[in-house]
C-alpha cells in the first residue's frame, strides 16, 4: 500500500517535471492565430485593408475586430481559406473593393530624378536605386501594391498588369461539357 | 540472349501506326531559307540572349548563354544574319509565342572552330562542364539539360539505362536511328557511362524494332561494351523513365522521387547520339531527328536543324493530304495540338502528326463516372485515377496532391481505357499547374512577408539610433552651455547653430535611402541596360552629371 502510494507519487513528480520542463521548452510566443491568418494573407502589403500591412490587419481578424472581407489582392479564394480557418461565413467583397489582375510598377527610366521616394515608399524593398541614381524595379519582388505611383514626384511610375506568358502560363479547367445530356434543352 | 524482363503494372497496347513511316532511311534536310531559334527548347530557365538583329552569326556559334543551373546553350543552326529577336509563335500547349532569334541562312554555312572533348581523360563528373555550353537537352521528351544530368551528385549511379523504348504509336525517330547509327549512340552510351561512373549499361528496346535491337547489338559487341540490350514487350507506356527501369531492374522508383535517386540514369537513346557528337566532333546540339507521319504524302523520318520551321518538314514530307485538320506535336497520347505550323523544330519534338478525322476521331462527349475502375488498372503508376479525376475536378486540389497527383505521369492511359470518355488527364495537367503557381506564389508572399517584416526592423532600429544620437548632443550641449554660462549671448547662438547642424544631418541620412549593395549580377545587368540607354537618349543630362 505504502510503496503503491511511493510509486504513484514518484511517477506523477516526473511527469510533473517532464511537463513543466516541456512548457518552458515549447513556450508560444506571440500571437500564433494571427501568425496562421498572416499565412493565408497575400503579403502585399498594399494597406486596401484599412491596415498598415497584412500583419496588423491579422492581428485584427484574430481579435476578431476586423472582417474577412477586406484584402482584395487576395481574392475570392483569400476569403474562402480565412472562413474555413476562422470558421465562419464567407462573404462577397464589399461595394466598391474588388480584385484587380496581378500588375506590377514599372519606373519611367528616361524621366526618374533619383529622390529615393518611392523605395522608401515601396514596403517590400522591391526598388533598387540610391540617391541621384535611376530607380529600377524588381518586377519579381514587386507585389504590385502601387504605393510607389503617387509618392514620385515627377509621375514616372505607372503599373502594368502581368501578362500570360510560356512560363507563368497554366493549364485551363477542362472545358467538355461532363453532362452534355443535361446541357441540352 | 536477352537480359531478363520483370513485370509492370498497368499500361495498355493501343494500335502502333508505326510501320507508316519506319521503313525509309533518314532525310537529311537540306538548308532553309530562315531559322526560327527559340531560347527556351529545355526546361528550366530560358537561355539568355547574346545577338541582336544585324548581328552576323556562324553555325554552331552560341546565341543564347544557360541562365542558371537548370537550363542550356542556345546555338545558330547555321551561319547568316540575325535578322529579329522577338516572340514568335512555337510549339507549345498554350499557343503562346516566346522569345525567338529569326536567322536569315546566308547559303555558306560557315561553322565556328569546333574541338572535340578529351573525355577519357577527365575523371568522372568533370565532362558536365564543358558539356554546359553545348546545349544538350534529353530528347525523349522532357527536355532536361543533359550536363545536369550527368552531375547528379547524390546517389552513386550504378546503372546507365539507355530508352529505346519508344512506346508512343506513330512515332519512329529513335527506332531509325538505332537502325543506322548504332555504334555512334553506342559511343555515346559508354561517355556517359564514363562520366557517371556507372558500372554497367542496359538498353531497352520495345519488341516491335527486332532491326533496331539487332543493330545496337551489334554495335554493343562491335565496340565491346559492358553493356546488355533487353527487349521488352510492347506495351505503352514502357518507355517512361520508372517504367523502363522497374522492366529492365525490377527496381520501382518511390513516390516521390526520380530514378536517379535509386542509382539509375536513363538516358534517350537520341540524347546519346547528340552527346556522341558534342564530344567527340565538338558539335553542339544543332539538329535532331524526328519523324512526321500521319496523313501526309511520304511520312518520313527527318534530321533537320533546330528552328526549321515545322511547315517545311511537313514539306519534306510529301505535305499534307487533302483532309489534315491540324497538327499533333509528340505522340497521340501525350502530345498537343500545334496552333501554327510557322513554329519551328525544338530540342523537344519527337514528332510531328498531320491529323484527319479518320485516323483520329473526336471524342464522344463526356458522361459521368462511373467508377468501373478500368483506369486503376490501366494506370502504370498503380494511382487512383478516378479519384484524382474527382478531386482536380472539385478543385480540391490539397486531396489530389494527397492522392500522389505528383506520381502521375500524364501518359493518358487512363483516359484512353475511361468507358466514359473523361479527359481525365487535361484534369490532372489543370490541378498540377494550379498547385505549382500556387506554391510559386506562396513563395513569393514569404520573401514578401520577410522582407517587409527586416525593413520595419531597420527602420526601427533607425529611429533608435536617431534618438541616441540626439540625446547624446542634447547632453554635450548642456556640458558646453556650463562651460560658457557666464556669456549667456555666445551659448544661445552656439544651440542655434548645434541644432541647425542637427536637422541637416537628420535630413541627409533620411534622403540617402541606398538599395544598391545587394544587387544580383543580373539585376546589376540590368541596370547598366538602362544607364546606357538613358545616356544615349539624353546627352543634355551629361553635363548636369
Ligand atoms: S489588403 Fe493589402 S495590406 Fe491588407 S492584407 Fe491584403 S495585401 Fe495585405
Ligand atoms: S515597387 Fe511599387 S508597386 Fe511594387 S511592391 Fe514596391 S511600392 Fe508596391
Ligand atoms: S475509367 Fe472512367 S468511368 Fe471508370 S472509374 Fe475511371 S474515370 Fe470513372
Ligand atoms: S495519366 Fe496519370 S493517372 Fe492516368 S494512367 Fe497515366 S499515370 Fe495513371
Amino acid at each position: 500500500m505504502i510503496s503503491a502510494i511511493i510509486v504513484m507519487a514518484a511517477i506523477g513528480l516526473v511527469l510533473g517535471m517532464v511537463l513543466g520542463w516541456a512548457e518552458l521548452k515549447f513556450k508560444v510566443t506571440g500571437n500564433p492565430l494571427a501568425d496562421k491568418i498572416n499565412d493565408i494573407l497575400p503579403q502585399t502589403q498594399c494597406g486596401q485593408c484599412g491596415f498598415p500591412g497584412c500583419r496588423p490587419y491579422a492581428e485584427a481578424m484574430a481579435k476578431g475586430e476586423a472582417d474577412i472581407n477586406r484584402c482584395p489582392p487576395g481574392g475570392e479564394a483569400g476569403i474562402q481559406r480565412l472562413a474555413d480557418l476562422l470558421g465562419v461565413e464567407v462573404k462577397p467583397f464589399g461595394a466598391g473593393v474588388a480584385p484587380k489582375p496581378k500588375s506590377v510598377a514599372i519606373i519611367d527610366e528616361n524621366t526618374c530624378i533619383g529622390c529615393t521616394l518611392c523605395i522608401q515608399a515601396c514596403p517590400v524593398d522591391a526598388i533598387v536605386g540610391a540617391s541621384k541614381q535611376l530607380h529600377v524595379v524588381v518586377a519579381d519582388l514587386c507585389t504590385g501594391c502601387e504605393l510607389c505611383v503617387t509618392p514620385c514626384p515627377v509621375d514616372c511610375i505607372h503599373m502594368e498588369v502581368v501578362h500570360e506568358t510560356v512560363n507563368n502560363w497554366k493549364w485551363r479547367y477542362p472545358v467538355v461539357p461532363i453532362h452534355p445530356e443535361r446541357a441540352a434543352p | 540472349m536477352n537480359g531478363k524482363v520483370y513485370p509492370i503494372p498497368g499500361g495498355l497496347h493501343p494500335a502502333e501506326h508505326k510501320a507508316e513511316s519506319n521503313a525509309r532511311t533518314i532525310l537529311v534536310a537540306p538548308l532553309a531559307e530562315r531559322y526560327i531559334v527559340p531560347l527556351r527548347q529545355h526546361l528550366g530557365q530560358a537561355a539568355r540572349v547574346l545577338v541582336q538583329a544585324g548581328d552576323t552569326v556562324l553555325k554552331g556559334q552560341i546565341i543564347g548563354t544557360p541562365d542558371g543551373h537548370i537550363s542550356a546553350a542556345v546555338h545558330a543552326p547555321t551561319s547568316g544574319r540575325v535578322l529579329a529577336v522577338e516572340p514568335r509563335p512555337v510549339a507549345h500547349p498554350s499557343g503562346l509565342p516566346d522569345l525567338c532569334v529569326v536567322i536569315e541562312a546566308d547559303g555558306a554555312d560557315t561553322a565556328v572552330e569546333m574541338h572535340p572533348i578529351d573525355w577519357r581523360n577527365l575523371a568522372p563528373g568533370e565532362l558536365a562542364k564543358p558539356l554546359a555550353a553545348m546545349g544538350l537537352a534529353g530528347q525523349g521528351g522532357a527536355v532536361f539539360p543533359s550536363h545536369v544530368k550527368l552531375a547528379p551528385g547524390g546517389t552513386a549511379i550504378e546503372t546507365l539505362i539507355l530508352n529505346g523504348a519508344e512506346c508512343e504509336p506513330w512515332i519512329t525517330c529513335d527506332d531509325r536511328l538505332m537502325r543506322e547509327r548504332a555504334t555512334a549512340i553506342m559511343q555515346g552510351a559508354e561517355i556517359m557511362r564514363h562520366t557517371l561512373g556507372a558500372k554497367r549499361i542496359l538498353v531497352g528496346i520495345e519488341d516491335n524494332k527486332p532491326q533496331a535491337a539487332e543493330a545496337m547489338r551489334g554495335a554493343c559487341a562491335q565496340l565491346k561494351l559492358a553493356a546488355r540490350v533487353t527487349v521488352v514487350p510492347t506495351r505503352y507506356p514502357s518507355g517512361g523513365a520508372k517504367q523502363l527501369t522497374q522492366l529492365l531492374t525490377g527496381l520501382e522508383t518511390p513516390s516521390g522521387k526520380i530514378s536517379t535517386d535509386i542509382g539509375i540514369q536513363v538516358f534517350n537513346v537520341a540524347t546519346a547520339y547528340a552527346l556522341y557528337r558534342a564530344v567527340e566532333l565538338g558539335e553542339p546540339m544543332l539538329s535532331r531527328v524526328v519523324s512526321v507521319t500521319g496523313h501526309v504524302a511520304e511520312p518520313h523520318n527527318i534530321e533537320a536543324r533546330l528552328g526549321t520551321p515545322i511547315v517545311d518538314l511537313i514539306r519534306l514530307a510529301g505535305g499534307d493530304l487533302a483532309g489534315v485538320t491540324g497538327h499533333i506535336i509528340g505522340g497521340p497520347m501525350m502530345g498537343f495540338d500545334l496552333d501554327d505550323t510557322a513554329a519551328p523544330l525544338v530540342k523537344s519534338v519527337n514528332c510531328v502528326i498531320a491529323r484527319n478525322p479518320a485516323l483520329f476521331p473526336r471524342h464522344p462527349p463526356a458522361m459521368p463516372c462511373t467508377r468501373c475502375g478500368q483506369c486503376a488498372l490501366a494506370c502504370p503508376a498503380s494511382l487512383q485515377p478516378f479519384e484524382l479525376y474527382w478531386h482536380a475536378k472539385a478543385k480540391n486540389l490539397d486531396k489530389a496532391r494527397a492522392y500522389k497527383l505528383f506520381d502521375c505521369i500524364e501518359c493518358g492511359c487512363c483516359s484512353h481505357v475511361c468507358p466514359s470518355h473523361i479527359p481525365l488527364v487535361d484534369y490532372y495537367r489543370f490541378a498540377k499547374s494550379e498547385i505549382v503557381a500556387a506554391d510559386r506564389a506562396k513563395q513569393a508572399a514569404e520573401g514578401a512577408r520577410q522582407r517587409h517584416e527586416f525593413q520595419l526592423l531597420r527602420q526601427e532600429r533607425e529611429k533608435q539610433e536617431k534618438a541616441a544620437r540626439l540625446g547624446k548632443k542634447a547632453s554635450e550641449r548642456l556640458e558646453a552651455g556650463a562651460v560658457a554660462a557666464d556669456d549667456p549671448e555666445a551659448a544661445r547662438k552656439k544651440a542655434i547653430l548645434d541644432a541647425a547642424i542637427a536637422r541637416a544631418k537628420q535630413a541627409k541620412e533620411t534622403v540617402q535611402a541606398k538599395n544598391t549593395e545587394t544587387l544580383t549580377p543580373e539585376q546589376q545587368r540590368q541596370i547598366d541596360a538602362i544607364e546606357a540607354r538613358r545616356q544615349a537618349a539624353s546627352p543634355a543630362t551629361e553635363h548636369e552629371a
